[in-house]
C-alpha cells in the first residue's frame, strides 16, 4: 500500500527532490526547502514586500515532510493556519504560494487566501481553529461513501486546537461511523504565548484513545523517525477501518506568528540543537548537503524573483 | 418536504441526509424524513448531538462533491454551527477563488406558537441574513417545497433553509392558473429559479399596500388581507419570496412601484431585522415617491416565554399584523 510522493505536479526538483536521490536526501531537502521558503517570507515581511501575517511551522518541517512522503493521488490533506509546510511538501508549489502570499492574482487563490487559506487539488487549509476537522471527517465520509479504498483524508491541528469542542464532536462521530480519518496532532507544546501545560488538562494522546482512535505517538523532530511512524499508522489507516490518530510531539523554533515571542531564550535555544533540518543535514556528505543547499537557493530565489515580477 | 427530500435523494445518488433522530422509526423531531433511512440507508444518517460536526462534515461531503442536505433539529440551534456556517461553508468558494464549492443544505424547523420557550421557538434567521455567499430561503405555503429543493440542487452556493414548525401540518396553497383560491396570483422566478409568489384580492393597481412576508408570517398575512378585502374592501398586495437573503428586488420593487405603501413581517425580534434591511433598500429606491415610511413589524425583543398566553404576546400574531396594515392603509 504505500505509495512514494515526492513531487506532484510539474514541480522544481531542486526544491522537491526526485526518487533518483536517496531517500534521506530527499527527505534532508523537502525540509530544507520548506525553512528556506518560510526564512524568505519573514525576510520579505521584514522589507515590507508583504503585509498580513504569517504563521511559520520553523522546527517542525520534519512532520509536513514526513507525513505527506506516505500520502497517495487519492488522498486529501487539510490543514490550519500553520499550513506552508503542509502544502509545500503536498504540491510544491513555492511560486503559486509566494504570489499567494504576496497578494498577486497568480497566487494559488488569486490572492485572496493569503497565507492561511489555501486550496489545491487534493489540499485545502483554514484559519479557524477546530473547523477543519469536522471538514476532513466529511471528506473521509465521502471517501467511505466513493468506495475508494484506502483512500485517506489527513488533517493536521496543532496542540493548541485540542481546545475547541468541534474537535471531539468529530473524534466521535468518526470512531462511530469508522471514517477514513488520520488526525496529525503537532504538539508544538505553546499555543501562541501560552505554554500548553497551561491549556490542557490530562493526557494528549488518551483524548483520541478515549474515542477508541488507535494512537501513533511520537516525541521526536528527527524526520526519519517521524517517516517510520507515519509509515506505520498509514499502513494501519489503509487497511484497518476506523480513525486514526498521529501524535507528534515537536517544537516550535519560530515566533509563532511575526515578533510575537516570549518564550523562555534558553528553553528555545536548547530546542535549536534538535532542529530536524540539522539533524538530518548532519547524516548527509558534506558535497551533497551543500549541492542541494545551492540548489534550493537558486530555486527559491527564482521563485522570489519571479514572484516580486508579477 | 418529506416527499421534496424523497424526490431529490431518488434523484441524484450524492444527496446525503443527516441530522439528530433521522431515522426509522422515530423518522426527525418533526417527522420530515419519516420513511427515508428505510428506504436509503447508507444515504440517511442519525448523528450524535453534534450540531458543529454536523454541519462540518457536511461542508467536507459538499467540498467532496456531494449535495449534503443537513437538518438541526430546532432553528435555536443553529447558534452552534455559526461557525461551520459563516467561518467555512459560505467562506470556500469564494476564499479559494472558486477552486472548491461548498453546496451545503442546512434545513431547520423554527419558530414560536407552540409554547416551546426560550430555546426552542426561536426565529434566529435573522443572525444568518447578509452573510456573503449563503442563501437565506424560508419555506412558505405558497412556493412548491420541491420546485425550491431541486433549484437549491441545482446551484452551488451554500443554504440554509427555513422551515417554521406551524406550516409543517399546513395545506400548501400553491399558485394554479393565476390563482391562489380566490386571490390572483403571479410567481416571479428568480434567474437561480427561486419564486417569489404576489398574492392580491384585485388587480395590483388597485391595492392601496404592499406587504412583504415570509414562512408562516406570510400565511397569517394572507388570512388577514383575505378578511380585510372580503369585508371592509381594503385590498393589499401580499409578496412572498422564498428566498429572503440575498433578496431578488424586481417583483418588490414592482410593487412597491405600484402601491408605494409598504409594510415588512417577520417572526424574529425587533432590532437590526430583515425589514430594516429592506427599509433602508426600498426607501433609498423610492425615495421621494412613497406615500408613507417603509413600516416593519416583528416580535418584541425578548425571550419567547413558555407559557403560551405570554408567547402570544411578545410573539407576531394576526392581530398585530391587522394592526401594521391598519396603519399603513390609513
Amino acid at each position: 500500500m504505500h505509495v512514494t510522493s515526492p513531487a506532484r505536479a510539474g514541480q522544481d526538483p531542486r526544491l522537491v527532490g526526485s526518487l533518483q536521490e536517496s531517500r534521506g536526501a530527499r527527505l534532508y531537502r523537502r525540509m530544507r526547502f520548506i525553512r528556506r521558503f518560510e526564512e524568505s517570507l519573514l525576510e520579505l515581511f521584514d522589507r515590507g514586500l508583504l503585509n498580513g501575517t504569517t504563521h511559520a511551522c520553523i522546527g517542525q518541517e520534519a512532520d509536513a515532510v514526513a507525513i505527506i512522503e506516505h500520502l497517495r493521488e487519492d488522498d486529501h490533506v487539510f490543514s490550519n493556519h500553520r499550513c506552508h509546510g503542509h502544502f509545500l511538501a503536498h504540491t510544491g508549489d513555492a511560486l503559486g504560494l509566494m504570489a499567494e502570499i504576496m497578494g498577486k492574482p497568480e497566487g494559488v487563490c488569486g490572492g485572496i487566501g493569503g497565507s492561511q487559506h489555501l486550496c489545491a487539488p487534493g489540499f485545502k487549509s483554514n484559519g479557524i481553529q477546530g473547523g477543519i476537522v469536522p471538514a476532513a471527517a466529511g471528506i473521509a465520509l465521502a471517501k467511505h461513501l466513493d468506495g475508494s479504498g484506502g483512500a485517506l483524508s489527513v488533517v493536521f491541528i496543532g496542540d493548541g486546537t485540542l481546545g475547541e469542542g468541534a474537535v471531539y464532536e468529530t473524534l466521535n462521530l468518526a470512531s462511530l461511523w469508522k471514517l477514513p480519518l488520520v488526525v496529525v496532532l503537532e504538539d508544538n507544546q505553546w499555543s501562541q504565548s501560552t505554554p500548553s501545560s497551561a491549556n490542557l488538562a490530562g493526557d494528549m494522546s488518551q483524548r483520541f484513545s478515549a474515542f477508541g482512535l488507535p494512537v501513533f505517538e511520537i516525541d521526536s523532530t528527527d524526520v526519519e523517525r517521524i517517516d517510520a511512524v507515519a509509515e506505520e499508522a498509514l499502513d494501519y489507516a489503509r487497511t484497518n477501518e476506523g480513525p486514526v490518530a498521529i501524535v507528534i510531539h515537536t517544537y516550535r523554533l519560530c515566533h509563532h506568528s511575526k515578533n510575537d515571542d516570549n518564550r523562555p531564550a534558553e528553553e528555545v535555544a536548547a530546542r535549536w540543537e534538535l532542529d530536524p533540518i540539522e539533524l538530518q543535514g548532519r547524516r548527509l556528505d558534506a558535497a551533497t548537503r551543500a549541492a542541494i543547499d545551492a540548489e534550493i537557493e537558486s530555486a527559491l530565489s527564482e521563485v522570489v524573483d519571479r514572484a516580486l515580477a508579477l | 418536504m418529506g416527499d421534496a427530500l424523497r424526490a431529490a435523494l431518488e434523484d441524484d445518488d450524492r444527496v446525503i441526509l443527516l441530522g439528530e433522530d433521522l431515522v426509522d422509526p422515530y423518522g426527525g423531531a418533526f417527522k420530515v424524513t419519516r420513511g427515508l433511512s428505510t428506504d436509503f440507508p447508507d444515504r440517511v444518517r442519525s448523528t450524535p448531538i453534534s450540531e458543529g460536526a454536523i454541519a462540518g462534515i457536511s461542508a467536507g461531503l459538499a467540498l467532496a462533491g456531494y449535495r449534503p442536505i443537513a437538518e438541526i433539529m430546532f432553528g435555536d440551534f443553529l447558534t452552534l454551527c455559526f461557525d461551520q456556517i459563516v467561518n467555512h461553508i459560505a467562506k470556500y468558494e469564494a476564499m479559494y477563488d472558486g477552486q472548491a464549492t461548498c453546496p451545503v443544505i442546512i434545513r431547520t424547523p423554527s419558530g414560536g406558537g407552540r409554547g416551546y420557550g426560550p430555546t426552542h421557538s426561536q426565529s434566529l434567521e435573522k443572525h444568518f441574513l447578509g452573510v456573503p455567499h449563503l442563501r437565506v430561503v424560508a419555506s412558505s405555503l405558497v412556493h412548491d417545497p420541491s420546485a425550491v429543493l431541486r433549484a437549491l440542487l441545482n446551484q452551488e452556493s451554500p443554504v440554509l433553509h427555513i422551515e417554521h414548525k406551524l406550516l409543517y401540518p399546513l395545506h400548501l396553497t400553491l399558485p394554479a392558473g393565476g390563482r391562489i383560491e380566490g386571490d390572483i396570483a403571479s410567481e416571479h422566478v428568480s434567474a437561480d429559479g427561486l419564486p417569489t409568489v404576489c398574492v392580491r384580492p384585485v388587480a395590483r393597481e388597485d391595492c392601496a399596500f404592499t406587504v412583504l412576508a415570509y414562512g408562516y408570517q406570510a400565511e397569517l398575512a394572507r388570512r388577514v388581507l383575505s378578511r380585510l378585502a372580503m369585508e371592509e374592501e381594503i385590498f393589499g398586495e401580499l409578496v412572498v419570496p422564498s428566498q429572503i437573503s440575498p433578496l431578488d428586488w424586481e417583483p418588490i420593487d414592482a410593487s412597491v412601484a405600484a402601491t408605494r405603501r409598504l409594510l415588512v413581517i417577520e417572526e424574529g425580534v425587533e432590532g437590526w431585522t430583515w425589514g430594516s434591511e429592506v427599509a433602508a433598500r426600498v426607501s433609498s429606491r423610492f425615495f421621494g415617491e412613497l406615500l408613507c415610511p417603509v413600516a416593519t413589524a416583528a416580535s418584541d425583543a425578548t425571550v419567547i416565554p413558555s407559557s403560551k398566553t405570554l408567547e402570544a404576546e411578545m410573539l407576531m400574531t394576526e392581530e398585530r399584523i391587522e394592526q401594521a396594515i391598519r396603519r399603513i392603509a390609513s
